[in-house]
């Protein structure tokens, strides 16, 4: 008990250090800030600590952390708003709650949903804070235990997620995978920096594609066309069914897999080197595996937001543990939390953990009573801001399509961004609209770079370890912590493949002709040959073998497909196509015709600057799609582009200049 | 840090102080009288996100600066990331804001690539006026095994180890990492491909890699603890550069030889001819002129004079050293004729040594630089 005499004193002082009225005050202050930002998408732990940041210096220790951890603790609870009520994946750690949160608040259980996910959330931000409190005393030799080989495998654990989520037809979740993985080798290689379907002609691609804009493309344009198609509320019911009571019910009746997610999200956030992004995913697909009934997820299952809700507040306490004692950040956000905690005079390290132990729980305390804080406020909030899934969504949209845009141009604050974000966009519409799995397409994305990363190093690592030894060599690849992941993989793996097609059920999707879907599948088909064309022409091995094997393995997956396509007759699932039946055939408005709004939007912001593009776009939506009375539509707009300016100004943000601001220098914001 | 070096800074300081105080009398009587930002926003953009070490040097100055420059404007930091610096140095090329509203900071990040005549360099760096210059030094340990098989400052026992180590890329700072080992005739295969130093240091903590470097500040914070331990030794830091140019030890470690220390008495190793000449270059662009803030060359002569004056009155701060210790580590912060000087160091190497390490990355990695 050693472990306890050290810990409970220290966690005593903190607690007594922590609970003065000005340190509380700066905690909610925190909070408050941390849950606004994390409401909009995109935006996230990394802009809210900018914000904060400048003030840090020269405050009093214990208040600087409560301001920045309150801060960054509520993040993954507030951007649940995003990913249920509108199927925008709020941050990347909120992206597998979009799956079964959003179909719910179409189903007019938005409340219901929300309120699960918040309760979920802080019951994970809670074990997080225990774990971290006495994990941070004996972690070292654990962590350590984590080397390349065992990262590797937590990659492909989390890879093998496809499985379950690849939908339907098992081998299109696999192409789409494979063509995730192809997308995110685009750019210099991390290695060695080859050029990789990019050329230095393009600056903007050398830097390879953000995962924010494949995120907001695949999930958020979709959905939004299509919900803007329907003209009407994303309620179906146009009211709120069940109430909020409902969800904690829920998650109660789900506390076991809420334990279980929590204890995923610890784990994976522990572990450096890994990110935040995957752990949703894995907890998700978990949830799917041990469920018994599968044929609700994807189409509105509680159970869908409690797992990955769970985890993502969990993973922030795990996180904290390498941070703080390696001084190692996890994840963006963590990489600025260290640097605030150098301006507050702290160093951290296994320095910090033994002699200021007082000053480190403080942040445990920090971290466990600001996601009470966060959850209470938003378990209150959630009954009232659901009830924009009750208004009409075409007066809701034009203010989406603004927000991600903004979102979008934070990667890199070039225009670039925005015509990225159309064009995987689109990729994501044609997605949805033959029935690829987004979700494998997107787990295929996030892990690319991680997946070549480890595979290169654990090769080159595991040679020299053998040229050394052959038994060292061994050891070094197979040690118990990598079999034990391994033989995990190999169960999740069978599991998915036995029982991933009941997931959507057993009804069929409309099919249509057989053209669309080959046309589609011929194109995805093509890219990836002239990708793996294009990586044969490097000449580092280690930045060419990485994408010529898994386009080889993408390309026969197609084969597969296309010879399938072949032989069965159009009804066959292989054929999917939204637009020839159900919701989408049978919406007013067409589906290019919508998606130009858009276009038009980025076009015009190329031309006189976002800002300005703004104004016209929201006076001319509101008025010609919307017909609401030109008085409306200015305040409308007025609100909007104030709301827009303001969150700029705030964060120190700049909109995209267009041609216009080359030729006339005017003041901020229409710089 | 010992207490020997606190005390001369602290005297360094004093006396850098006087001069300033001096210096500051004659120049509100005269040249800068016009510039006052009272009420303005200056932005301070840096061509990194907001998790790396410039972004911490910059919030580190950012406020400082605040407080420094007539009028107290708000000083806000900006990110413009990409390409490893290459994407905001670009876009800086093209601005033309003169009332010095805009300052810009570069990294060791951004001058190599400019130095190696990467592609996608279209900036400029004799097109700005340089109006601070920061230093940081770097160590290179090793596990104390390995360490033992160095005779005194000889490394030519390490000639027959595997050397693993992780490393950021053949083209970044750690260039002057692996050439150096090279020179030392050590076999060092470096693993590429981690996003930062950190993440080589924790392979090294798990014993994948068996050599690492650090710069200074991460040293003292991450690995110092590890030396004290009896996890690792100190092998050689890079050195530090002295105001005749010659390379010597490097005052924040001073009981750690510096390479150039070690590759004299290592037979393998020369000071002198092309490999030495060509790593003498890499170091000095990429340590004792790490990080430079430029005003853009549109800004007129009182701006310029305005912002050195006001790194001047920061440096000189009493509480300087003690802030600029934990984020910056104890080098030398120069304004005017030494920022120029460090300037000239770092953005300057012989053809020579360019070709020669353009060569070497070929030959050596595979790396091209088309």
């Amino acid at each position: 008990m050693d472990l306890l005499a050290t810990a409970l004193p220290a966690l005593g002082e903190a607690f007594s250090l922590i609970l003065q009225p000005q340190q509380i005050a700066f905690l909610m202050l925190g909070v408050l800030l941390g849950l606004s930002v994390g409401i909009f998408p995109g935006l996230g732990g990394i802009a809210g600590l900018s914000l904060v940041l400048p003030f840090i210096f020269g405050m009093d220790p214990v208040s600087g952390l409560a301001l920045m951890v309150g801060l960054i603790a509520v993040v993954p609870t507030s951007d649940t708003f995003a990913s249920v009520l509108l199927g925008i994946p709020g941050s990347t750690a909120s992206q597998a709650t979009v799956l079964d949160g959003f179909p719910l608040a179409k189903k007019g259980e938005a409340a219901r949903a929300l309120s699960a996910a918040f309760i979920a959330s802080l019951f994970g931000g809670l074990l997080g804070a225990i774990v971290l409190t006495f994990f941070i005393l004996i972690a070292r030799p654990l962590i350590l235990a984590f080397g390349t080989p065992e990262m590797l495998m937590v990659t492909l654990l989390g890879l093998s997620m496809v499985a379950i989520l690849a939908g339907r037809v098992p081998l299109k979740g696999v192409a789409a995978a494979g063509l995730g993985l192809m997308v995110g080798t685009i750019g210099e290689s991390d290695a060695s920096g080859s050029l990789r379907m990019a050329t230095y002609d393009i600056p903007y691609l050398t830097e390879g594609i953000k995962l924010v804009i494949v995120g907001l493309g695949i999930f958020a344009i979709p959905e939004i066309v299509a919900l803007l198609r329907q003209d009407r509320a994303i309620s179906k019911t146009g009211g709120l069914g069940s109430g909020w009571m409902r969800g904690i019910k829920d998650w109660f009746a789900n506390i076991w897999l809420s334990v279980r997610s929590a204890a995923i999200g610890v784990v994976v956030g522990v572990i450096p080197g890994l990110g935040g992004s995957v752990v949703d995913w894995i907890a998700y697909g978990f949830t799917v595996q041990s469920a018994k009934d599968k044929s609700q997820f994807g189409k509105g299952d509680i159970r869908g937001v409690i797992g990955p809700e769970s985890s993502n507040n969990a993973k922030e306490g795990g996180g904290l543990v390498p941070t703080l004692i390696f001084g190692i950040p996890g994840s963006g956000s963590m990489a600025v939390f260290l640097g605030g905690i150098a301006l507050l005079g702290y160093d951290p390290g296994p320095h910090m953990v033994r002699n200021n132990l007082d000053i480190t729980y403080t942040i445990v305390w920090s971290l466990a009573l600001a996601n009470v804080f966060g959850a209470a406020l938003c378990i209150l909030l959630s009954g009232q801001i659901a009830r924009i899934t009750t208004i009409r969504f075409t007066l809701v949209a034009p203010f989406l399509f603004m927000l991600i845009a903004f979102a979008a141009f934070q990667s890199s604050q070039s225009l670039m961004d925005l015509a990225m974000l159309l064009l995987i966009g689109c990729l994501g519409i044609f997605l949805r609209r033959f029935e690829w799995s987004r979700p494998a397409f997107l787990i295929g994305f996030v892990l690319s770079s991680q997946a070549e990363s480890f595979a290169n190093q654990a090769v080159q690592i595991g040679r020299i370890q053998f040229r050394r030894d052959f038994w060292q060599g061994m050891e070094y690849i197979f040690s118990p912590v990598s079999i034990g992941i391994l033989i995990l993989l190999v169960i999740s793996v069978v599991i998915g493949l036995r029982q991933g097609k009941h997931i959507l059920g057993d009804s069929r999707p409309p099919t249509g002709s057989k053209r669309a879907p080959l046309i589609f599948l011929l194109a995805v088909t093509a890219y990836v040959a002239i990708a793996v064309l294009d990586a044969s022409t490097i000449t580092v091995l280690r930045d060419k073998i990485f994408p010529v094997t898994i386009g080889i393995v993408t390309l026969i997956a197609c084969a597969a497909l296309l010879i399938r396509m072949m032989r069965v007759p159009e009804t066959d699932p292989v054929f999917a196509d939204l637009e020839a039946g159900g919701d989408d055939a049978a919406a007013p408005h067409g589906l290019w015709a919508t998606l130009s709004w858009f276009a038009f939007l980025l076009a015009l912001s190329a031309l006189i600057g976002f800002v300005l593009a703004l104004a016209v776009f929201l006076m001319s939506f509101l008025r010609l799609r919307a017909g609401i009375s030109w008085v409306r539509a200015s305040i409308l707009t007025a609100a909007g582009v104030g709301v827009l300016i303001f969150l700029g100004g705030t964060l120190g943000r700049d909109f995209p200049p267009g041609l216009l601001q080359d030729v006339v220098d005017l003041p901020w914001p229409l710089t | 840090m010992t207490d020997k070096t606190t005390l001369r800074h602290t005297a360094q300081a004093a006396l850098v102080g006087a001069a300033t105080l001096a210096l500051a009398t004659t120049a509100t009587a005269g040249s800068h009288g016009g510039v006052n930002y009272e009420g303005q926003t200056i932005e301070f953009v840096i061509p990194f996100s907001e998790s790396g070490g410039s972004a911490r040097w910059a919030n580190f100055y950012a406020p400082l600066l605040s407080e420094a420059l007539p009028g107290n404007p708000t000083v806000v930091v900006r990110y413009r990331p990409g390409a490893g610096s290459t994407t905001g140095a670009n876009w800086f090329q093209e601005q033309t804001t003169d009332d010095g509203t805009l300052i810009f900071g570069t990294s060791g990040s951004t001058q190599f690539p400019y130095l190696l005549g990467d592609p996608r360099v279209r900036y400029e760096y004799n097109d700005w006026q340089v109006v601070l210059a920061s230093g940081t030094g770097g160590v290179a340990y090793l596990p104390p095994d390995e360490a033992a098989k160095m005779d005194g400052l000889d490394a030519t026992g390490l000639q027959g180890t595997d050397y693993i180590w992780g490393s950021q890329g053949a083209t970044r700072l750690d260039l002057v990492a692996n050439l150096a080992w090279e020179m030392l005739g050590m076999n060092v295969e470096p693993v590429f491909g981690i996003e930062g130093r950190g993440d080589g240091r924790l392979m090294f903590e798990r014993g994948e890699a068996n050599i690492d470097y650090q710069t200074s500040s991460a040293y003292l914070r991450s690995v110092q603890p590890m030396v004290d331990e009896g996890l690792a030794v100190p092998m050689m830091t890079w050195g530090a550069l002295d105001n005749a140019g010659n390379i010597v030890r490097d005052p924040t470690f001073p009981d750690i030889p510096s390479f150039k220390e070690v590759c004299e008495a290592t037979p393998a190793c020369a000071t002198e001819g092309d490999a030495w000449d060509a790593w003498k270059a890499f170091f000095i662009a990429g340590f004792p002129a790490q990080k430079m803030v430029f005003l853009p060359g549109s800004a007129s002569a009182d701006v310029v004079e305005t912002f050195s004056q006001a790194f001047d009155d920061i440096i000189a701060r009493d509480d300087f050293d003690t802030l600029a210790e934990k984020t910056l580590g104890v080098y030398p912060q120069m304004t005017r004729d030494g920022a120029k000087a460090a300037f000239q160091l770092g953005t300057q190497v012989p053809e020579e040594a360019r070709a020669f390490v353009v060569n070497w990355l070929e030959e050596s990695y595979g790396v091209t630089l088309e």
